[in-house]
């Protein structure tokens, strides 16, 4: 038991005074939070909080005004965390015109990762059956899990996946959420954002985000007694209205 | 830097160009096309052929790599993959010169191709060696690349990225020494043609035309492109950032 309370108290991933700036409007005024080790953090939030920019600040491809982001105690985006870092943008990013395992094969080979690698998170995201489609001809759900198969190729420490589960139909999104909770066991640490509330209740840890803050960071359980609302969505609208009132 | 994800990214841009037939054709055969065109403009006037020819083997595979990298590069930063690899462990340099040579094979298939129909086919005569035409056909398209490289680092759609076409290329046709000889340009043009790299290429197939044995000027010519070339990817490589807003 020791070592998972060690896990549990080592944060893997630092933000402090985090000021960014996009198209002129202030996205994330100051934002500091820790991320713990091996647990499955949720970030959740109405669209256009800032959850994106706060993962691609935490991945390092996001220039920032202000403060610091540190993961697993380097500078985030710095070239030690490049292979230690999976990061699954919103929109899929991979070419349209390769194939399934096309894609995943020259991933693999700029970082790095044995070619049969490519075949392991094919089957995990459950492509098997597609892997010598082209990615333009998948269906949008499809598309995205060769982009999540790509974020897993390295067997990261560390995983940012932005809304890996819109699209998939209930069977499909228990078994990634399955999958997570593998990785996290094995170690990894996941940060997942969702506009779903209800996938909320996976995760280990939640982070309610409103306008570029932090509102609640919190367990899933200990957020509903302390709203004493009975699902993170009431529990989020609850804290809305606690902040409207003087 | 590292070979073996330079070479991984050649071989993937080689494998999208095989899939999409319509590109490769535009730079296979395209410039092919547009020689015999103007063979045939000229049918009656075979000495105008052997004057414009040369030249036009510079400029035709130039234009065509420029458009086609532009555009590509482009599409790779709009649909997400360029900041994903960006964000992986891969030096910029992989990325351009992995691209340089894809598009690299492709123009020399694309220069072997024009060079042996226009000599082979259409009759153009030149006094300098073959393989000397060969390598400034070939040169040229790499430079076309490295820009078109270049400027899609200046573009945010692909409609922006064709707009430097016009922006950027006719210009450097205009005054490359193909209508008005360089030198009979007003001083001032004459100094700007100085800083294109197109008139070099043009410069260079000229010798060609007119000389059997290459000199130093012919060299000189070629050196300067091939700067051209590694400042085009070294500024490319300087302009590429891996972190935006
Ligand atoms: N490329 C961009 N350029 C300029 N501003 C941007 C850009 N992307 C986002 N923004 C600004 O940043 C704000 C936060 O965007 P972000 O993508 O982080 O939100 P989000 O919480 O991920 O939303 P969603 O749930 O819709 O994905 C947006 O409201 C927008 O004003
Ligand atoms: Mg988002």
């Amino acid at each position: 038991m020791m070592n998972s309370m060690d896990a549990a108290t080592t944060s893997v991933v630092e933000v402090s005074g985090l000021r960014v700036v996009r198209g002129g409007r202030v996205v994330l005024p100051g934002l500091s939070t820790t991320v713990p080790a091996g647990q499955i953090t949720g970030l959740l939030g109405p669209s256009g909080c800032g959850k994106t920019t706060l993962m691609r600040c935490i991945v390092g491809v996001q220039k920032t005004q202000g403060g610091s982001v540190r993961v697993l105690g380097e500078e985030s985006g710095s070239p030690a965390l490049r292979r230690r870092v999976g990061y699954m943008t919103q929109a899929p990013s991979v070419y349209d015109d390769l194939t399934v395992r096309e894609n995943l094969r020259f991933f693999a080979s700029v970082l790095g990762a044995p070619g049969a690698r490519s075949d392991t998170v094919i089957d995990t995201v459950g492509l098997g059956s597609s892997v010598d489609s082209l990615a333009g001809r998948l269906s949008g759900g499809e598309r995205s899990r060769v982009s999540l198969a790509v974020a897993m190729l390295s067997e990261p420490a560390v995983m940012v996946l932005d809304e890996p589960t819109v699209g998939l139909d209930p069977v499909l999104r228990r078994q990634l959420w399955g999958t997570f909770a593998e990785l996290a066991r094995a170690g990894a640490t996941i940060i997942v954002s969702s506009h779903v509330m209800d996938e909320a209740a996976r995760c280990d840890r939640l982070m309610l985000m409103r306008d570029g803050e932090l509102i609640a960071d919190d367990e899933p359980a200990s957020l509903l007694a302390h709203t004493g609302a009975h699902d993170i969505e009431a529990a989020f609208l609850a804290l809305v209205d606690q902040e409207a009132r003087p | 830097m590292n070979p073996k994800i330079t070479g991984a990214v050649a071989r993937r841009v080689l494998t999208q160009l095989r899939r999409d037939h319509r590109t490769l054709a535009m730079m296979l055969v395209l410039p092919c096309l547009l020689v015999s065109l103007l063979w045939w403009m000229f049918d009656r006037n075979e000495q105008v052929f052997d004057r414009l020819g040369p030249p036009l083997l510079a400029v035709f595979p130039f234009i065509v790599m420029f458009l086609v990298t532009s555009v590509t590069t482009l599409r790779e930063r709009s649909s997400g993959t360029l900041e994903r690899l960006l964000s992986m462990p891969m030096a910029k340099l992989d990325l351009l010169l992995g691209y340089a040579i894809a598009f690299g094979v492709v123009a020399l298939v694309q220069a072997l191709l024009a060079v042996s129909l226009t000599v082979g086919l259409l009759g153009l005569e030149v006094a300098g060696p073959l393989w000397a035409l060969a390598v400034v056909a070939v040169l040229d398209a790499i430079l076309g690349t490295t820009l078109g490289l270049l400027v899609s680092a200046f573009a945010e759609t692909e409609f922006q990225a064709v707009q430097f076409m016009p922006a950027l290329v006719i210009p450097q046709i205009l005054l490359c020494g193909l209508f008005v000889p360089r030198s009979a340009l007003p001083d001032v043009l004459d100094n700007v043609s100085n800083v294109l790299p197109l008139s070099y290429a043009v410069d260079a197939m000229r010798q060609l035309q007119r000389l059997e044995a290459l000199d130093s000027d012919f060299g000189l010519d070629i050196a300067v492109i091939a700067g051209f070339v590694v400042a085009a990817v070294a500024l490319g490589a300087a302009t590429l950032r891996r972190r935006t807003g």
